[in-house]
């Protein structure tokens, strides 16, 4: 079944190129160390690299939004708040014991439900409270001027930056998270390649 | 998503309420107590500074019988406010300068008068041993600033002894210390009429030469430029070894970083004086926030710990798939 259509696939893949440079320099910045290599890329080059690709990321995430809206794939993100928790509860459960039995998928993909809830709730959440958090705190750690001196007499510098980087980690383990359910699919790669493709192989029975 | 909009709001009034005193560099502190402080040569001094006190001067022209108002020149002015607040607020005038001063016109050879260096007071005097003023003058004459001497660099250039006070052991406020004593290397290196006398390099336009840095303004309002233009001394709390241009510190990792050079520059003085408080290099804190110094060890041990389980986690989860995979084939 065709469910990817082009500029899902197009916008998924420059997303995630986004997000791994940014997740590299973004360590590389924190763990820099003049007296050993634990940094990754050298401190100057990785500061470049971090502007420059979260520009770029803005930009994208602006036209994710617009498009979702403009071609009404925002409809799969709908979450059913009567069961905001015992649905993806259930995919969880699944995930932890289901699968190990035997059982079928709680709630098999569709035309009409390319998500399942754990997804729907989580991708609502890093894509409209996450990623927001993250340009917020972005901008005010690029243009330090606009930022706030203190507060509550804290540096607003420094909780801009904890809340840029508690973000940062919170993405960083969605990443990790999601690319190992991604080999959940009918066969480890399957998920993979409908990214690629556009079409969905159908669970196995 | 009314909670997430307030979430997003509120972030979003934290990140960009800029203050007037951010851009602006300065930020309160409590002046120095002035009015406390009356000087037992007051109304001596005041002889001095009827006419250099201010910009304008006036004299009484015996032979016509006039008023003659005249400029003073800029260099002559020593402000009441400023020498007031110095270290040298209790000196009187002529416990430096030359008693003919006290004549008027003053006498033309006063020109030649010889003036005090810091060394020539403060030297070997064990009220003033934790200035360490003799490694500060070892320091000193191994700095480029040395090889001007002959050109007329003294101490004075950088410490005028009439309004100089002591900046960084007397700090409340970082960023206001920073800007006085980053205003006292601007004083000749933004000034080409006033860096003209001492040497003859064309103009410098210092903007341009550290347009390397990111964010430049937020650099010169946070640190000071001895930071990257003094070679480290770690028996003294300001390094007065002035490097040439060329052995400046240009590494970004010198401050960003978990040993960061600020630490035993900037900061120094303030870490000797106050413990550190659950952050990494946590005393940087207090006045700014420099990226790759300053970290969370709560933090960094929390986000480790969830990584680590997350990744466990998986790898168990694996392990299952493949048990039921291999279970499913046995039929």
């Amino acid at each position: 079944m065709y469910l990817y259509p082009l500029w899902i696939r197009l916008w998924h893949a420059l997303n995630a190129v986004l997000i791994i440079i940014l997740i590299i320099t973004g360590i590389s910045m924190q763990y820099t160390d003049k007296d050993s290599l634990v940094f990754i890329i050298d401190f100057a080059a990785a500061v470049k690299w971090h502007n420059v690709t979260a520009i770029i990321l803005v930009i994208s995430y602006i036209f994710f939004v617009i498009m979702n809206i403009v071609s009404g794939n925002a409809r799969y993100y709908r979450i059913n708040r009567e069961n905001l928790f015992s649905e993806p509860g259930e995919q969880i459960r699944y995930y932890v014991s289901g699968m190990f039995r035997g059982e079928k998928q709680p709630f098999p993909v569709s035309m009409e439900r390319k998500f399942n809830p754990l997804q729907k709730l989580t991708y609502v959440l890093i894509m409209y409270a996450a990623l927001p958090l993250v340009i917020i705190s972005g901008f005010g750690l690029m243009f330090p001027e606009i930022t706030i001196a203190k507060l509550f007499g804290v540096s607003g510098f420094i909780l801009t930056d904890i809340l840029h980087i508690t973000m940062g980690f919170l993405m960083t383990v969605f990443l990790v998270i999601h690319i190992y359910t991604c080999t959940l699919g009918a066969k480890p790669f399957s998920l993979f390649r409908g990214m690629i493709t556009g079409y969905h192989e159908p669970d196995e029975e | 998503m009314k909670l997430l909009f307030a979430a997003v709001l509120f972030t979003a009034l934290f990140s960009f309420g800029a203050e007037a005193r951010a851009l602006s560099g300065r930020a309160d502190s409590d002046p120095v107590d002035t009015l406390a402080f009356v000087s037992p040569f007051m109304e001596d001094n005041e002889s001095c500074f009827k006419c250099h006190g201010q910009g304008k001067y006036e004299y009484e022209n015996e032979l016509l019988g006039t008023t003659v108002k005249a400029l003073m020149c800029p260099d002559q002015i020593i402000r009441r406010e400023d020498f007031y607040i110095s270290n040298h607020r209790s000196f009187s005038c002529t416990d430096c300068h030359s008693a003919d001063y006290d004549v008027f016109p003053h006498p033309g050879e006063l020109r030649m008068e010889l003036k005090f260096n810091c060394l020539d007071c403060h030297g070997g005097d064990e009220t003033y041993s934790i200035f360490s003023f003799e490694m500060i003058e070892e320091d000193y004459m191994r700095s480029v600033h040395f090889k001007l001497e002959d050109e007329g660099f003294s101490c004075w250039k950088c410490h005028d002894p009439h309004t100089y006070r002591i900046n960084m052991r007397d700090s409340r406020n970082l960023k206001e210390t920073i800007l006085y004593d980053n205003n006292i290397c601007l004083y000749c290196h933004s000034d080409y009429t006033r860096f003209q006398l001492l040497s003859d390099r064309e103009e410098v336009n210092f903007l341009k030469t550290h347009d390397w840095l990111p964010n430049q303004a937020s650099h010169f309002r946070s640190v000071r430029c001895i930071e990257c233009h003094t070679q480290i001394n770690d028996s003294i709390l300001v390094s007065h070894l002035v490097l040439p241009k060329d052995r400046a510190v240009k590494l970004c990792n010198e401050c960003h970083s978990k040993n960061s050079l600020l630490m035993t520059t900037l900061y120094k003085f303030q870490s000797r004086e106050k413990r550190r408080d659950g952050f990494l290099n946590g005393i940087i804190m207090n006045e700014s926030y420099v990226i790759g110094a300053n970290r969370n060890a709560f933090l960094g041990t929390v986000s480790q710990a969830i990584f680590g389980l997350v990744i466990l986690a998986i790898v168990i989860h694996v392990i299952f798939r493949i048990k039921t995979r291999i279970k499913l084939k046995k039929g």
